[in-house]
């Protein structure tokens, strides 16, 4: 089952310029949570801060009860096999095939025999669709591919918290839509815990159970998934709704009497400009969530959820 | 950020310091086991393939110039039977090192730097990281070892081509006798010279790897900061096999008693 991962108090900068401060969340163990932001605020850095690449100015994260950010080397490489990552290009071996990438962690970290490796290795690659590449350079396919290599990487070892560096981006829709479909099934399957971090507001709708959103040096709110989308909080409203109007500018901030401006004219109904990008609807309110494929055992966690969703479903049919 | 001399001093002082941090992790990880085997062998094969060329080739003239110098100054002294004494001393004292130095830096070196930098900016030695797999142990030590093994044998490759040029050069070029340019090889040099020399060459192997792999790992700024690395990478290294080179001729005099 999954690790809970609590974090405290974070803040990390690079030199006098800070990413973010006073971040403190809790990603429950076994849960879906997605991470939003404006691009440039710093949420690869997150990412990368959780898994110990990056040693933040202040605050902890305890993931199984250690705090990451004060181990030593050494136990950090141990902690680290709790998680698997998925960069955003995948960041798959160069020098090797994709067999050879896939199974780089088995033949480094255990002693199976070849034909067991084998063995996890196509099952794994058979998950994300592979079968057939198992030759090919990383040179030699497509961005999707080596995105689908790098997740058939990550869970090798069968991790108990998986981070996504902007799984979708780079994807074509129907792509993203299966990569969704599987990031569900995943999660029902190996109940570990899941950490997104992307910009796509439709896969935020139907994917997570929690969601953040970092603007302006902070985590501007995180919490369950229709807490946000209910939320009149002006930033979130902006982000979800993919509008230009609001906090958010071309160049992160916009000047304060612009924004009480837009804000106001938001308040009297007025809207302008093109809304709705990178699958934001351009409104608020509840989206069917998207549940594990038939065929995908179903935890008892996902029997509940299936079970509300079933419900609000009737809900908005009877109204 | 604007440059000021106080940040650019304690920029190169953190770089240094950071560098001597790797340089510390590096002789930890090579107690460590399991040793990189494979590793150690493809990356010595293939920076010997891309010194041996090159560094027979600059042998060839290095030994042919010392020749030329030598052979007219000791016609003019009378001292021909001296000429292939002091042509074996230069070749095997200095020009062999100084040679594996250029070789190992320019050649080696900006190999291991590009290729560890291009890693390191498509993010694959974060992942190996969080695959839970120390870089240092896995790609770093193997190859501080090669270079140090192909920096070793460039140096006997460097000392027997230029010997052979400088033979040619002296011999046939300029009508010296063949069996008193043979008789004298020993008359200057000494068994300690070539010791001196192979040592050498291991700590300028070690070193050209160590700077490389600092560089290459702190790549950042995609592309152009690969590019960047290499470059800063082979200055580096070059300065300081030079200043390494001179503190340890400086001492192999004071150690070893000189013949002639």
């Amino acid at each position: 089952m999954g690790v809970e991962i609590c974090v405290e108090g974070l803040t990390k900068s690079f030199g006098s310029q800070v990413i973010w401060q006073d971040v403190s969340l809790t990603l429950p163990a076994g849960e879906i949570s997605v991470m939003l932001g404006p691009s440039g605020t710093g949420k690869s850095v997150f990412l990368k801060t959780l898994v110990g690449l990056l040693r933040p100015d202040r605050g902890a994260i305890n993931v199984a009860g250690r705090d990451i950010t004060r181990l030593r080397e050494h136990e950090l490489y141990e902690v680290r096999r709790l998680f698997g990552v998925l960069f955003q290009d995948g960041a798959l071996f160069g020098s090797m095939s994709l067999f050879d990438n896939i199974a780089f962690p088995l033949r480094e970290h255990t002693r199976k025999p070849e034909s067991e490796v084998r063995r996890i290795v196509l099952e794994k690659m058979d998950m994300v669709g592979l079968i057939g590449a198992e030759e090919k350079l990383p040179g030699e396919i497509s961005g999707g591919m080596r995105k689908r290599a790098g997740l058939a990487r990550a869970l090798v070892l069968d991790p108990e918290i998986i981070l996504f560096d902007e799984p979708d981006s780079g994807l074509d829709p129907v792509r993203v839509a299966y990569l969704n479909q599987l990031i569900v099934d995943l999660n029902a399957q190996t109940g570990a815990t899941f950490l997104i971090v992307t910009h796509d507001i439709a896969s935020a709708r139907q994917v997570p159970d929690n969601i953040g959103l970092l603007f302006r040096r902070e985590l501007v709110m995180f919490g369950p998934r229709k807490q946000l989308f209910a939320s009149d909080e002006p930033v979130v409203e902006q982000f979800l709704g993919g509008r230009m109007q609001g906090p958010i500018g071309m160049a992160e901030e916009k000047d304060a009497a612009q924004v009480e401006q837009e804000l106001a004219e938001l308040d009297a109904g007025e809207r302008r400009g093109p809304q709705g990008g990178k699958g934001a609807t351009g409104a608020m309110g509840d989206t069917p969530r998207l549940l594990p494929g038939p065929g995908v055992p179903r935890s008892p966690r996902w029997e509940e959820i299936a079970r509300r969703e079933e419900r609000s479903d009737r809900v908005v049919s009877g109204t | 950020m604007k440059w000021s001399p106080a940040g650019a001093a304690t920029g190169v002082l953190s770089s240094s310091g950071s560098l001597f941090a790797l340089a510390l992790d590096i002789f930890r990880s090579l107690f460590r086991r399991p040793f990189q085997a494979r590793e150690f062998i493809q990356q010595a094969w293939f920076l010997a393939s891309v010194t041996i060329l090159p560094t027979a080739l600059v042998s060839i003239p290095f030994g042919a110039v010392i020749a030329l110098q030598i052979g007219s100054l000791t016609r003019q002294l009378g001292a021909q039977s001296f000429a292939g004494a002091a042509s074996v001393l230069a070749v095997l004292r200095e020009a062999s090192p100084i040679v594996t130095a250029l070789l190992i830096a320019g050649a080696g070196g900006s190999a291991i730097c590009a290729d560890l930098g291009a890693r390191k900016i498509r993010e694959e030695i974060d992942a190996m990281e969080v695959l839970g797999i120390n870089p240092v142990h896995r790609l770093v030590v193997p190859r501080v070892l090669a270079s140090m093994l192909v920096a070793a044998l460039l140096n006997g490759l460097v000392s027997v081509v230029g010997i052979a040029g400088g033979y040619f050069f002296n011999v046939v070029l300029q009508d010296g006798t063949p069996g008193a340019y043979l008789a004298s090889f020993t008359m200057l040099a000494q068994l300690p010279d070539l010791y001196a020399a192979e040592l050498k060459a291991l700590v300028f192997g070690a070193l050209a790897a160590v700077v490389a792999a600092h560089k290459g790992l702190t790549a950042q700024g995609g592309p152009k900061g690969v590019g960047d690395a290499v470059n800063q990478s082979v200055i580096i290294t070059f300065m300081l096999l030079f200043v390494v080179n001179f503190v340890m001729t400086a001492v192999y005099f004071q150690l070893v008693p000189q013949r002639g």
